[in-house]
């Protein structure tokens, strides 16, 4: 078990160092900030010569090197651009992140998996009938439409929620159900599934052959066996909403890293954009390091491993 | 005569339009093993899900009755029913490992069977692992289905069937699935647990070796209908239907290589749903006649508590 923990933790690391290594050479194929930078009517001494200062001059290969030198000492840097230091613009902007994933975690956790279950046990009932048609909208609605359709109903036109901003917890909640709702209906359909597939096998006909209602098996036995493929979903469902905060924080004004992120590709504020990437790839492989864990709470067979 | 502590009459089962099951009836007396045999598809596991009341969604029960002791099963609402599952009726299936939850842990879902959480019940579940020959119980009770073999699962499933001492125990194929040795030793399980418990169980085979080896009395069953049934001693000495006949022709002695019986008898069932007015045995029979093609064999007695259906049976001993 600790085993293939480390296996699976030294396996992330080789992604996250390739995604960090396309990252930085993608970003730099389409020039670099000094014309950004200078001052309108500057001339081309000028330009190269704040070039070499920045490094920006020398072969790409020396500038990854060093930058992989800076990051093996943990430091990002500082922003061209801000002239801040970059592992304190990027971790002022996290809280805010993090507060929108677990917001819209939320939803879709409290909304889909409920929603999933209740499909699979009232199968061919009004009540799947009914929660299909939301996990449908949820599905189907482009993030950036949904968000303006609630901006101008529950922002504008009823006005009980603010548009935009990050004032108070009341600002939270609209930027989360748009970016909640696509993966609320990935956990419905998700769960849908296995929860019908657990449905049919023989362990819930004999939990029933012993007496136990419909409800009591699917409680006491279905759910658990369930959530081992929900789990697995779970995980990559985090990165979709990180990526998909990109857009709802562009939408809603929030003030994360999504939005950090856009602002600093604009500005060709590579080392940023290179901290919130990296930001991103080790919150991935927490999560799926915390899903290996749940398994093994979950699954004897896995936990008795040697 | 001891009153039968389980009674099927006249059970039709229909799927949509098809009718899978049609009119079928036996009874079982407590501490005796009744076979139903019969080929794949002929109705055995949907009669013994229409026992338990547990019938998939699509079939319906459309005629008939069960009844444990005096008690009709089929009116009663599902709550009743449910207190009687497990305590009064259990069952018992085909593929152990696959019916025991794998995150469980097997005291766990003994436990079930008590209504009662293992904490409860611990010494109980103990004593019952003992009784169905698993060693070292106390260890045993925490384990998952997983780190027990086939043989020790389907000994598992047997003590959640029989723990809360039902009158009636249903054992779909209990070994199948099992390697031959090990079919043995669960069979003789249930035997002996049968006869000590005085459990009326109905034993679900087509394996006629199996029939042989533990049952009192068979009920021989194709394409939803029975064909024969009685003591075994009397209808494997001599079989009546021509059917049974094959069936008993077709067990392997211990010289043979193993075959079906359908590699025997030439042929095939028909299917549910292409039966025609007649005998369905008819298009398979070497002794069928023209009438078997249009009207069907009743079901009568022919004495020494033996029934068949056969309007040409191979030694017509039914009673004038
Ligand atoms: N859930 C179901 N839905 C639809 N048809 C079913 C279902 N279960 C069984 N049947 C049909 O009912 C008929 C009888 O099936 P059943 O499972 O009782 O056969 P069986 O005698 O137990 O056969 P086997 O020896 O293969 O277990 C078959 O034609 C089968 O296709
Ligand atoms: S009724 Fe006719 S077809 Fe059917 S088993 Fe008897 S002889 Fe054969
Ligand atoms: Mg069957």
């Amino acid at each position: 078990m600790t085993g293939h923990l480390a296996g699976r933790f030294g396996q992330a690391l080789v992604a996250c160092f390739g995604v960090l290594t396309i990252v930085f050479f993608v970003m730099r194929l389409s020039g670099d900030p000094t014309l950004l930078l200078v001052p309108e009517g500057a001339s081309a001494e000028q330009i190269a010569a704040l070039r070499h200062e920045l490094g920006f001059d020398r072969p790409m290969l020396v500038q990854y090197v060093a930058y992989l030198g800076d990051l093996a000492r943990f430091d990002l840097g500082e922003s061209l651009v801000q002239r801040a230091p970059v592992a304190g613009i990027v971790a002022e902007r996290i809280p805010y992140t993090v507060a929108l994933a677990l917001g819209a975690l939320l939803v879709a956790l409290g909304i889909g998996i409920p929603s999933g279950i209740a499909m699979a046990v009232w199968r061919g009932t009004v009540v799947e009938r009914a929660l299909a048609a939301i996990v449908l909208a949820g599905q189907s609605l482009p993030t950036f439409w949904s968000g303006i359709l609630m901006i101008l109903f529950f922002g504008v036109y009823l006005g009980w929620l603010p548009t935009s901003g990050a004032d108070s917890l009341a600002s939270l909640v609209m930027p989360a159900v748009a970016l909640g709702a696509l993966t609320m209906s990935t956990f419905a359909r998700m769960t849908r599934i296995s929860v019908l597939d657990e449905l049919s096998r023989d362990y819930v006909a004999a939990a029933r052959a012993r007496g136990l209602s419909r409800m009591a098996a699917v409680g006491r036995h279905v759910l658990r066996n369930a959530a081992i493929p929900v789990v697995t979903i779970a995980a990559l469902e985090v990165g979709n909403l990180l990526a998909g905060a990109v857009i709802v924080e562009t939408v809603f004004a929030w003030p994360g890293i999504g939005q950090l992120a856009i602002q600093s590709i604009a500005a060709r504020d590579f080392l940023v954009v290179q901290a919130v990437v990296l930001f991103v790839s080790i919150v991935y492989i927490a999560m799926n390091l915390l899903a290996d864990l749940a398994y093994a709470a979950i699954d004897p067979r896995i936990r008795l491993e040697r | 005569m001891t009153p039968a502590a389980l009674t099927v009459a006249a059970l039709s089962l229909d799927l949509g339009p098809t009718r899978l099951v049609d009119g079928i009836g036996f009874s079982v007396a407590p501490g005796e093993v009744m076979a139903l045999v019969g080929e794949s598809g002929c109705g055995k596991s949907v009669t013994a899900q229409a026992i338990m009341r547990l019938l998939p969604d699509a079939i319906r029960q459309t005629g008939g009755q069960v009844r444990l002791g005096e008690e009709d099963l089929t009116a009663l609402p599902e709550r009743a029913m449910q207190a009687i599952r497990g305590r009064r009726l259990s069952m018992i299936f085909q593929e152990p490992q696959a019916a025991l939850d794998p995150l469980d842990t097997i005291g766990a879902q003994i436990a079930e069977a008590l209504r009662q959480p293992l904490s409860r019940v611990r010494a109980e579940v103990r004593r019952m692992l003992e009784d169905v020959g698993i060693s070292d119980p106390e260890r045993r009770i925490d384990q998952h289905p997983f780190e027990l073999s086939g043989g020790m699962c389907q000994r598992v499933m047997i003590a959640t069937a029989l723990i809360a001492r039902p009158a009636v125990l249903i054992a779909d194929e209990p070994t199948t699935a099992l390697d031959v040795t090990i079919q043995a030793q669960i069979l003789d399980l249930l035997r002996r647990l049968a006869i000590e418990r005085r459990t009326a169980v109905v034993l679900i085979t087509h394996d006629m070796g199996v029939v042989a080896d533990i049952a009192d009395r068979v009920c021989v069953m194709y394409a939803g209908r029975i064909a024969e049934a009685g003591p075994v001693a009397e209808i494997f000495a001599a079989p009546m239907h021509p059917y049974t006949a094959l069936l008993l022709a077709s067990i392997p002695r211990l010289s043979d290589v193993p075959k079906s019986p359908l590699a025997v008898i030439a042929g095939q069932v028909p299917a549910p749903g292409e039966y025609g007015p007649g005998c369905r045995f008819a298009n398979r029979c070497p002794r069928a006649e023209p009438r078997c093609a249009t009207t069907t064999p009743p079901l009568l007695a022919a004495g020494q508590g033996r029934e068949i259906a056969c309007f040409a049976p191979l030694a017509d001993r039914r009673a004038p």
